[in-house]
């Protein structure tokens, strides 16, 4: 069908289409790199700046390569401010952000994909009436929360809140409703436990979702700020955005020097994650966000 | 979780055939067990998430009802309920009111503008192009996934008056850059800009995905009738994407509305509070002590969240057109 309609255009005008194609993809070309290095230049730029020495980075006219790169500014980082700390209670807490999601979302999602129980149509209601809620709305009641807990300036503090959440169980649940139920009957009838059923058919079958649940969850969590900045109220329980944006607005907001090599600190795991696994972001906001 | 092994178990314990995994227990045996396995699976996610997420946003309708102070919290009989009085205060709260305008400049023109570049990266990458596309597409999504704290304080370097790499190079073209930041003019159009800057990438991945969801035959058919590349994208390509473009609309949208790392990092919702956010203001009467004053503030940009999410759907939705 699609061949017959192509052979009704007359060969001209495909030629003529052609050669002003060519042009129109140079200049395509030439747009794409430029607003490409408008949009990836701020980070060369960091990365670059973050090698300089002080003065270097005051410099008038800036330099683009470091003339005299040095690692002093990273040292900074460790003898002036307690980075190790700030990077391992990121890494705890979004480790341990997003394998609990993997496990209550998937475990949730199967529940309310396939199995039946009173009250499942309220549950689902309620995850999708909070799927959009704006985080600071909740700030106050969890911090109240938190509080009486004696959870603040605590890494469970900052885990909690987000060890369940709604995104989580829709992609779970809209994923696993597409794995076929005479799958599972098939397994019920060899009288498998439902434990086994999710843990040995179900799960390995959702590895996709897992995956982007899982990058989607770790990323969210490394980057989160205004929950972090709330609840860790003492530096040792800082994260690394908490730990560089209150550096950046302290009284040393003008040290350069070490803001960037802190913001380089801060960007290049997630850097390194996405672009190791950028097809599964993809992937992930296509299922997700169009069904 | 015992109750999922007592699924295979039949309703009579008599029986003694629980070794046997041949038969199914009887139909109301089931059901129940099935209840308790559901409930077996959601229920850590369930207590989790009425705890720490469904609770609050209704404990915070409520505080918003009150004068809760940061104080109250030793002491929760000093606690008055106040009714609406809150937000009839907020409606005469100047710093509010600034911080509403702010952050409706902020949407009306940023959800817009970051659209519509998205829209045209998203069309040059879709237009036959091969090479490069990989390159291009973790290229532009690369400011999505990194921290807005990290980003703030590099723009805000690249953005200084005198030595920022922004004003070196307009200072090449011959044009002297104003104090980005530290001028009352140019400080909320600059956040909005980088705001555009930061997440077009994610409205290009979704709308490549839209584009790429549009029947090529529509396109030979639409040639034939004569229709000229622009009447190709206004009449087909546009309508055709509607869906997508919702889809971006709200959830740019929703993440505008809430702007706050920005302003915290860049200029503290300076000069004079014309950075100063909704969310940003919700956070300085947290950061006073006013729980209940705060509360309010969070639940009017929650209601406005979800009237924009509403007036998008009304806009874009298809209604007669297929």
């Amino acid at each position: 069908m699609t061949d017959t309609t192509t052979r009704t255009v007359p060969r001209p005008a495909v030629a003529r289409l052609r050669s002003r194609d060519r042009i129109a993809k140079a200049v395509l070309y030439v747009l794409l790199f430029g607003g490409l290095l408008v949009v990836v230049g701020p980070f060369l730029w960091m990365l670059l700046s973050s090698f300089k020495p002080e003065g270097e980075i005051r410099a008038d006219p800036p330099t683009w390569w470091p003339n005299d790169p040095t690692f002093a500014n990273y040292g900074n980082l460790f003898d002036r401010l307690d980075f190790p700390t700030y990077f391992t209670n990121s890494a705890v807490v979004a480790v341990l952000t997003t394998v609990g999601n993997l496990l209550f979302c998937s475990a949730a999602g199967y529940a309310l994909a396939k199995l039946p129980f009173a009250g499942k149509k309220a549950l689902f209601g309620i995850v999708l009436g909070t799927l959009m809620v704006p985080s600071i709305v909740t700030m106050v009641p969890l911090f109240v929360l938190t509080s009486n807990l004696g959870l603040v300036n605590t890494l469970a503090g900052l885990i909690l809140p987000y060890l369940a959440q709604a995104f989580g169980v829709f992609l779970m649940r809209q994923f696993i409703l597409s794995i076929p139920d005479d799958l599972l009957e098939a397994a019920r009838m060899d009288a498998a436990s439902e434990l086994r059923i999710f843990w040995q058919i179900v799960l390995p079958l959702c590895r996709p979702a897992l995956a982007t649940l899982g990058i989607l969850t770790f990323l969210a969590s490394w980057n989160n700020f205004l929950w972090p900045l709330v609840a860790a109220t003492g530096e040792e329980t800082y994260t690394l955005p908490v730990a560089l944006a209150l550096y950046a607005i302290g009284q040393n907001r003008t040290e350069y020097d070490i803001l960037l090599a802190g913001a380089v600190v801060v960007v290049l795991p997630v850097l390194i994650v996405f672009i190791l696994l950028q097809r599964h972001f993809v992937r992930g906001i296509a299922t997700t966000g169009l069904k | 979780m015992p109750e999922v092994r007592d699924r295979t178990v039949p309703s009579d314990p008599a029986a003694g055939s629980a070794v046997e995994p041949g038969p199914r227990p009887p139909a109301r045996a089931r059901r129940t067990t099935g209840w308790l396995t559901g409930w077996g699976f959601a229920l850590p996610f369930a207590v989790l998430f009425l705890v720490f997420t469904a609770g609050p946003v209704l404990a915070s309708l409520v505080m918003s009802l009150s004068d809760l102070r940061s104080a109250d919290l030793l002491d929760p009989f000093g606690v008055d309920v106040v009714g609406l009085d809150n937000y009839v205060r907020l409606f005469s709260d100047e710093k509010f009111l600034t911080a509403a305008g702010n952050t409706a400049v902020f949407v009306v023109v940023g959800v817009p503008l970051t659209m519509a570049l998205s829209l045209l990266v998203a069309l040059g990458l879709n237009s036959g192009l091969i090479r490069f596309r990989t390159l291009f597409r973790v290229g532009y999504y690369l400011p999505v996934v990194t921290s807005i704290v990290a980003i703030s304080v590099v723009w805000r370097f690249v953005l200084q008056p005198d030595t920022g790499l922004a004003n070196e190079i307009l200072g090449f073209f011959g044009v002297d850059g104003p104090n980005w930041l530290n001028n009352e003019t140019f400080a909320l159009p600059t956040l909005i800009v980088m705001g555009a800057w930061r997440n077009l990438g994610f409205g290009m991945v979704i709308f490549l995905a839209g584009l790429q969801a549009i029947p090529k035959d529509l396109y030979e058919a639409a040639t034939i009738d004569g229709a000229k590349r622009f009447a190709q994208f206004r009449y087909l390509t546009l309508p055709m994407l509607r869906p997508t473009m919702l889809f971006v609309a709200v959830i740019t949208t929703i993440g505008y509305v809430q702007f706050f790392e920005e302003p915290f990092v860049m200029t503290q919702g300076g000069p004079l509070d014309s950075t100063l956010s909704m969310a940003y203001a919700t956070y300085n009467q947290f950061g006073f002590g006013n729980y209940g004053y705060a509360s309010a503030m969070g639940y009017v940009l929650f209601v406005v969240v979800v009237l924009l999410s509403i007036a998008w759907f009304k806009l874009l939705r298809n209604d007669v057109d297929d």
